[in-house]
């Protein structure tokens, strides 16, 4: 069996089935702890609470005008190579057909020099980010190992997807075979590590708002 | 046929059928631009070969279907008349030959003795090994020995197609007849694969060419096929390939982007990951090949290309299951099986906590009702 079978064969089978219990377990797990009871007066109703919730879901989005100049340049890096993933992963051709074969379900594609052009800025924002990561002294101190293998399996799959694009770096399937490879390793890493924040990130501000929103806190 | 030191040189023979020198310079300048040769090579070439004499080939069928000789009789540049009256000398092919049966093998077994260590061998087919070598027995004698007693006196074995060169369609899955490619059986002679279900003639036809005039193996590959015909992907030359860059793919064999010629990736072409010569060199004299035709590369020239899944699945599907076709209820089933489990391990988990966070509770009401 060559690379390219292995890979989008039994690993990406094992790949997606560790992905998909990862995932269930830790939201499962999550969403049956006990939410501590809070003996104070509520200060809000509990439809107004929700509201708050739902607003913080948003308003989060971005840092408060206070923190603007500090942290929002960060941000900003982060919205541009997510927006970059995501164009990349679902506007790409072959991306759709492996979509289109998983899930039965297919849409138009970008032309191919447009993905480029992506997924150079956003590894370029890779780039930025890891940077600035590493030079900021307080971000630095506040990483750890789940935050860097987070960040290079995110880059794996978008160098060798540009290699193989691009054919450089060896034959077509070689580099084919390793894009697949490396993807089905952030499927396996996904749900025990930082990337599960793409499940985590809205509920738990709705959460947290809507709780906090009961003790009177602004949303 | 002749015997090999009895015949005359190429030049000779090209003389003798009224071809003149000039014209013989021009045929071997095209063919050395087709095999991407420096400029002054088709002179040498020629000079080459018309002061050899022609070289003994013996062409031995094994478990094959007859494909590839179908193919290789079709070549133009060289014709098949040219390559086995005036360039080599055919002493073996039992298909072609008009001898047969015991007056057939002895010509093969008088070739090899002649000209022991000399003649080049051509292999069509893989080999069985499975029950003694009986599933492919000539004359009595089964493949494998053939191939073992034939390929001591070669100069060189150039394996003529997929099966040869791969292992192809009875190397395939389950293999019932235990076939292997001749680079598993043979080891100690140089080997060039002109792999291909079948190969393009003239990519034959120029492998043979190329070491007959040059007496050397030509620059190989990973898989030993020549880099001059091997060196690029079929979607690398294909001239379908802006349309890929431009995102435009057929979704049937009926839509509007097959009329239109779009890319056909998505109805699981395999040209980008198949090196052959199809798009530059063609078929039928230049014609066309199969993606001019509107069907996907099924990446026939590929080592195990029968089990890499459907021809009709695009090459960044995924495959697994019975016939290495994944649809949206195999993945239902794996996902499914797998949120199950991970219901289970959550509920478990948050079970867990639940009862850690009651027996901290619990110490921390007692250790205040101790200490009022």
């Amino acid at each position: 069996m060559d690379l390219v079978s292995f890979a989008r064969g039994p690993a990406l089978e094992v790949a997606l089935a560790v992905f998909c219990l990862g995932v269930v377990w830790r939201i499962v797990g999550f969403a049956l702890l006990r939410i501590r009871r809070n003996f104070n007066e509520p200060r809000n109703s509990l439809v107004k609470a929700i509201i708050g919730g739902v607003i913080a879901t948003g308003s989060r989005s971005w840092p408060h005008s206070e923190f603007t100049v500090r942290t929002g340049a960060g941000e900003a890096l982060g919205y541009g190579y997510h927006i970059g993933l995501f164009i990349v992963i679902l506007a790409f051709a072959p991306h759709i057909a492996f979509f289109g074969s998983l899930f039965g379900v297919t849409w138009p594609a970008l032309p191919n020099s447009v993905i480029t052009i992506f997924s150079v800025l956003t590894f370029t924002l890779l780039l930025a980010v890891l940077f600035r990561r590493v030079t900021h002294r307080v971000l630095r101190m506040l990483s750890n190992f789940d935050d860097y293998f987070s960040w290079f399996i995110t880059t794996l799959v978008i160098v060798t997807g540009l290699m193989a694009t691009a054919h450089i770096g060896g034959p077509y399937q070689t580099i084919l075979g390793l894009h697949i490879l490396s993807f089905d390793a952030l499927l396996v890493w996904f749900p025990f590590g930082k990337l599960m924040h793409a499940f985590y990130i809205f509920p738990s501000r709705a959460i947290n708002g809507t709780l906090l929103s009961r003790k009177g806190a602004a949303s | 046929m002749a015997h090999y030191h009895d015949q005359p040189t190429i030049g000779e023979m090209l003389e003798r059928h009224g071809v003149s020198r000039r014209t013989f310079i021009k045929y071997c300048t095209a063919m050395a631009s087709a095999l991407a040769l420096p400029p002054l090579a088709g002179r040498a070439m020629a000079e080459q070969l018309r002061a050899a004499l022609r070289p003994s080939v013996i062409y031995l069928s094994f478990q094959e279907c007859t494909g590839c000789l179908e193919s290789l009789i079709r070549s133009f540049s060289p014709s098949i008349e040219n390559l086995i009256f005036d360039v080599i000398s055919l002493d073996y092919d039992d298909t072609l030959m008009a001898a047969a049966g015991a007056q057939a093998e002895m010509a093969r077994d008088k070739a090899m003795k002649d000209n022991y260590g000399k003649y080049v061998l051509v292999i069509d087919g893989s080999v069985p090994t499975g029950a003694n070598g009986a599933y492919c027995a000539l004359g009595g004698k089964s493949a494998v020995d053939i191939l073992r007693e034939a390929a001591k006196g070669a100069a060189a074995i150039v394996c003529v197609g997929t099966c040869s060169s791969f292992g192809g369609v009875p190397f395939a899955d389950p293999n019932p007849t235990q076939a292997w490619p001749v680079s598993d059986i043979v080891s100690d002679k140089p080997i060039v694969n002109v792999s291909g279900c079948p190969p393009i003639p003239e990519v034959i036809t120029g492998t043979l060419l190329q070491f007959i005039s040059t007496g050397k193996v030509p620059d190989l590959d990973e898989y030993r096929r020549p880099k001059v015909f091997f060196g690029n992907t079929i979607h690398d030359r294909c001239y379908r390939r802006p349309f890929y860059d431009q995102g435009k793919f057929a979704k049937s064999f009926d839509d509007e982007g097959a009329r239109n010629g779009w890319c056909l990736f998505e109805l699981g072409c395999k040209g980008p990951t198949t090196y052959n010569a199809c798009a530059t060199t063609k078929w039928n004299g230049g014609t066309s090949f199969p993606i001019e035709s509107g069907h996907p590369c099924l990446g026939c020239s590929e080592p195990n290309f029968w089990d890499k899944g459907s021809f009709y699945s695009a090459l960044s599907a995924p495959r697994w299951g019975k016939a290495g076709e994944v649809s949206p209820g195999d993945v239902l089933k794996v996902v499914g099986g797998a949120a199950a489990v991970g219901a289970a391990l959550g509920v478990a988990s948050a079970g867990l906590s639940r009862l850690r966070q009651r027996h901290i509770e619990k110490s921390t009401t007692n250790n205040e009702a101790k200490e009022s």
